[in-house]
C-alpha cells in the first residue's frame, strides 16, 4: 500500500468522523434551531394527539375541522393533496403494473432453480435473462415508481403549498415507464450491457436521467414557493436522493470508460448505493413522515434524525465494495467499505431509536390501521436487514456468505420486508387522498398483508438456512461442488413456496388497486381500517 | 430556499467525495496495473462468446473470480486456480466477476476442460454428463438436423438426452461460446499475488 493511500484512507475516516462530531455539535447547541417544534411541522395547528388515517374525504372522520384554523389547515392540505393528483396516480399506478410483471418473472426465476426444464427451449425466458428482468423491474419499476409517486405527494404537505409544475412530473412518469419497457425488452431479447444493477443498454439508461430530472423540477419549483419555515427531515431525505441518484446513475452507466477490475468496483458501489442512496432515503423518509402522522405525535427525537440523515449520506456512499470482499481489487478498499459498512449502525440505530420509539404506546394501533401496520414492520426489518448487513460486511462472516443464496435473502430483506412494506403503507394511505374514494374491501388489505408477510418470512429464513449450509460446505474443499447444489434444493423449493405467496399478495393488491379505480371504491366518508374501532381523534 | 440549496449542495458533496474515493481512486490504482505477459487478448470469435455468455446471463450463477487462499483455501482445492489480480482482467469490458456460485467458478473452465465435445453436450443438456445439476438447457444454441452437411459440426448426445429423430448439430453461436469458454484460462503465474497471507494488512 503505498504512503498516499494510506494518507487519503486516513483522511477519509478522519473527515467522516470530524463531520459527525461538528454534526453532534451544531445539533447539541441548536445552531439551526431544530428542535421540537421542528418536529411538529407537518401538523397543522392543534393537530398533534389527533390520529390522521386513511379517511380522506372532507368528511373524514380525523380530518374534520374543529374550528376556523382547523378548517383553514384542513382546506390548504386537500388542495395540497390534489394538486398532486395526476403525477402521483401516474406513478403509483406504473409502479404497480411492474410490480405484478417483476414478480412474476422472479417467481418464474425461483421455479426454473430447482425446475431446470421448466420453458426451457424458450430463449426469452431462460433463468440468465428473467432474473435480471426480475431485478430491473421490481427496482426501478416498482421501488422506484412508487418512491418517486410518493415523494411527489409528499413534496406540497411538507412545504404546506400545492405542487407546482405537476405536469414535468407526470411527463418524467411516462418517459421512465418507456425506459422499462425497451430497457426489458432489451434483455429479454439479450442485448444486456452484463454488469449487475446495470443491465439496460446505456441508450436506454439516457431515459432515465431525463425522467429523473423531470421528476425532479417540481420538486425545486415547489421549494421556492414553501410556506413552512423548517424542513422537516422527510424532506431532507427525498432532497439527498433525488440529488444522488441521477449522479450515481448518469457516471455508472458511461460506457466504456471503467473496464475490467475497476469496472467491477464501479459495478458494486454503484449497486450498493442504488439501495443507500436512492430507495432507502425515500422508505425511511415516508416512514418519518407516516408513522408520527398516522398517531398524530411528533417523533421523539427530531435532533437525532437529522444526525441519521447526515450520517447515512457519510457512511452508506462507501459501503459497496464489501461485495468484492475477497476478491482481486485492492485490500485497502475493501477495507474501507467494511468499516463504513459497520459505521453504519449509528443512521441505523438513529433511525429505529425515532421510528420504534414513537410508537412506544401505541403498538394498538397495529391492529386497525393498515398503512400503520405495514409501514411500521418495514421500518422494523429495516433495522433488522441493516445490522445483517454490517455484520454480513465482516470479513469471518462474508468468507461464508458470500457467493450464496444467503446474500439474495438479504436482499429482499432489505428491498421487500423494509421498503416495499412502506411502499405498500403509503399507497394504501395516498390513494384515498388525491382520488377521494376508499379503498373497497377492508378483507383484501388484510390478506394483502398476511400474504405478503408470511411470504417473506418463508423467503428469508429458507435462504439464510440454506444459503450458510451452502457456504460453509463451498468452504470445504473436500466436498465435491455438486454436493453445494444438492443440499440447497429443499430451500430453494420453499423459497419458491415464499415467492408464490407474495406474487399472490400482488396480484390481490394490483386487482384492488384496479378495482379502487374503475369502480371509484367507495365514498370517503368512513376509512377502510382493519377493525371498525373509533379513531382517537373522533369527538 | 438557501437551506435547500444547502442540504442538496452537502449530499452532493458528500457522495464527490465518496466518488473519489471508490471510484476515482481504485481506478488510477488498477488502471496502471501491469497486464500478464501470458495473457492473451481475446480473438473474434471469443468476442462474440463472450458476448453470448452475457446475453444468456451466465454471469448470474458463475463466478469468475478464484478467492485469495488467505480468505479460503477451497477454491484452489477444487482445481479452479490461484487467487486473480487486477490485471488478469485487463481485456475484460464489461467485467463478468460474477457474485453467485449457484455453479462453479468459470475463471479457469479452458484449462480444466479442455473438451469442445463435452461442453457442447453439457450445454445441450447440463444433466447428459452432470448428474442432478440445476443448470439451464442451452438446445436453442444447437440445431438438430436429418442429414447433417460435412461443414456442420455433430454433437452426439448420449441417450436419453438427444432427439428422437435427427442429428444435433452446433450453431455459431455455440462454437463461439465454447471458444470463450475455452479461453478461460489464467493458469500462467503472476508477478504479485495479493495479500497471500491472512493478517497481511499492507495487502503485500
Amino acid at each position: 500500500m503505498t504512503p498516499t493511500i494510506a494518507f487519503l484512507l486516513a483522511l477519509t475516516f478522519l473527515i467522516s468522523v470530524g463531520a459527525l462530531l461538528a454534526l453532534v455539535w451544531s445539533i447539541a447547541t441548536d445552531q439551526f434551531s431544530h428542535g421540537a417544534s421542528a418536529a411538529r411541522t407537518i401538523f397543522a395547528a392543534g393537530e398533534v394527539g389527533r390520529a390522521e388515517d386513511p379517511a380522506a374525504g372532507r368528511h373524514g372522520l380525523a380530518d374534520a375541522p374543529r374550528d376556523a384554523t382547523d378548517e383553514e389547515a384542513v382546506t390548504a392540505r386537500r388542495e395540497a393533496d390534489l394538486s398532486s393528483r395526476v403525477p402521483v396516480l401516474t406513478l403509483l399506478a406504473s409502479a404497480v403494473v411492474w410490480l405484478v410483471v417483476g414478480s412474476l418473472y422472479g417467481l418464474l426465476s425461483s421455479l426454473k432453480m430447482h425446475m431446470p426444464e421448466l420453458l426451457a427451449d424458450i430463449e426469452a425466458v431462460t433463468f440468465g435473462r428473467i432474473r435480471p428482468m426480475h431485478l430491473n423491474a421490481v427496482a426501478y419499476g416498482w421501488a422506484s415508481m412508487a418512491g418517486l409517486g410518493a415523494a411527489v405527494w409528499l413534496v406540497p404537505r411538507l412545504f404546506k403549498t400545492p405542487l407546482m409544475g405537476a405536469g414535468y412530473a407526470t411527463a418524467g412518469a411516462w418517459v421512465w415507464n418507456l425506459g422499462m419497457v425497451l430497457g426489458l425488452v432489451s434483455i429479454g431479447a439479450g442485448l444486456s450491457d452484463g454488469e449487475e444493477w446495470l443491465e439496460f443498454p446505456w441508450q436506454v439508461d439516457a431515459l432515465f436521467v431525463l425522467a429523473g430530472g423531470l421528476c425532479a423540477v417540481p420538486l425545486l419549483l415547489t421549494v421556492r414557493n414553501r410556506q413552512v419555515r423548517h424542513l422537516y427531515v422527510t424532506s431532507w431525505y427525498l432532497m439527498g436522493a433525488l440529488i444522488w441518484f441521477p449522479l450515481l446513475f448518469l457516471l455508472a452507466n458511461l460506457p466504456y470508460l471503467f473496464p475490467g477490475a475497476a469496472g467491477a468496483t464501479v459495478n458494486w458501489w454503484f449497486a450498493h448505493n442504488v439501495l443507500g442512496l436512492w430507495v432507502t432515503p425515500i422508505g425511511v423518509g415516508i416512514a418519518y413522515y407516516m408513522i408520527p402522522k398516522i398517531l398524530g405525535k411528533p417523533v421523539i427525537s427530531y435532533r437525532l434524525s437529522l444526525l441519521g440523515f447526515w450520517s447515512l449520506a457519510l457512511f452508506y456512499s462507501q459501503v459497496g465494495i464489501h461485495h468484492l470482499i475477497g476478491g482481486p481489487v485492492p485490500t485497502w478498499l475493501v477495507t474501507l467499505s467494511i468499516v463504513h459498512s459497520v459505521m453504519m449502525v449509528i443512521p441505523v440505530v438513529t433511525v429505529a431509536i425515532n421510528h420504534h420509539g414513537t410508537m412506544i404506546g401505541h403498538f394498538g394501533r397495529l391492529r386497525d390501521s393498515p398503512t400503520l401496520r405495514f409501514v411500521w414492520i418495514g421500518s422494523l426489518m429495516y433495522t433488522a436487514s441493516s445490522l445483517q448487513g454490517s455484520m454480513e460486511a465482516l470479513r469471518s462472516v462474508n468468507v461464508v456468505t458470500h457467493f450464496t443464496h444467503y446474500t439474495v435473502g438479504h436482499a429482499h430483506l432489505g428491498m421487500y420486508a423494509f421498503l416495499s412494506f412502506i411502499l405498500f403503507g403509503a399507497v394504501y394511505f395516498i390513494m384515498p387522498r388525491i382520488t377521494g374514494w376508499e379503498w373497497p374491501s377492508r378483507r383484501l388489505i388484510v390478506l394483502h398483508f398476511w400474504l405478503a408477510f408470511s411470504g417473506i418470512i418463508i423467503y428469508v429464513v429458507a435462504l439464510s438456512i440454506g444459503g450458510w449450509f451452502q457456504g460453509l460446505a463451498l468452504l470445504d474443499g473436500d466436498t465435491a461442488f455438486m454436493e453445494t447444489v444438492r443440499l440447497t434444493l429443499p430451500y430453494l423449493k420453499a423459497r419458491s413456496v415464499g415467492g408464490a405467496l407474495m406474487t399472490a399478495s400482488h396480484l390481490l393488491f394490483a386487482g384492488h388497486f384496479l378495482t379502487l379505480l374503475w369502480l371509484g371504491g367507495r365514498p370517503a366518508d368512513r376509512p377502510t381500517l382493519f377493525r371498525s374501532t373509533i379513531p382517537e381523534g373522533r369527538t | 430556499m438557501t437551506r435547500t440549496i444547502a442540504i442538496m449542495a452537502g449530499a452532493a458533496l458528500i457522495l464527490l467525495f465518496a466518488t473519489l474515493m471508490l471510484v476515482v481512486m481504485p481506478y488510477t490504482q488498477m488502471a496502471g496495473a501491469p497486464v500478464p505477459d501470458e495473457l492473451e487478448a481475446y480473438s473474434e470469435a471469443e468476442l462474440r462468446g463472450r458476448e453470448i455468455y452475457i446475453s444468456q446471463g451466465c454471469v448470474y450463477c458463475h463466478s469468475q473470480q478464484p478467492r485469495d487462499p488467505g480468505f479460503s483455501n477451497a477454491d484452489q482445492q477444487r482445481g479452479w486456480g490461484r487467487a486473480s489480480v487486477p490485471g488478469d482482467y485487463a481485456y475484460d469490458q464489461p467485467h463478468l466477476m460474477g457474485t453467485m456460485r449457484t455453479g462453479p467458478d468459470l475463471f479457469n473452465i479452458g484449462a480444466r476442460q479442455p473438451s469442445e465435445t463435452w461442453h457442447y453436450i453439457h450445454l445441450y443438456n447440463p444433466r447428459a454428463v452432470v448428474e442432478d445439476s440445476i443448470m439451464p438447457a442451452y438446445r436453442y444454441l444447437f440445431r438438430v438436423v436429418r442429414e447433417p452437411l460435412p461443414s456442420d459440426t455433430v454433437v452426439n448426445i448420449p441417450d436419453p438426452y438427444g432427439p428422437e429423430h435427427g442429428t444435433v448439430v452446433t450453431t455459431r453461436e455455440a462454437k463461439d461460446l465454447v471458444a470463450y469458454l475455452k479461453a478461460l484460462d489464467h493458469t500462467y503465474p503472476v508477478e504479485t499475488l495479493p495479500h497471500k497471507q491472512k493478517g497481511d494488512a499492507n495487502g503485500r
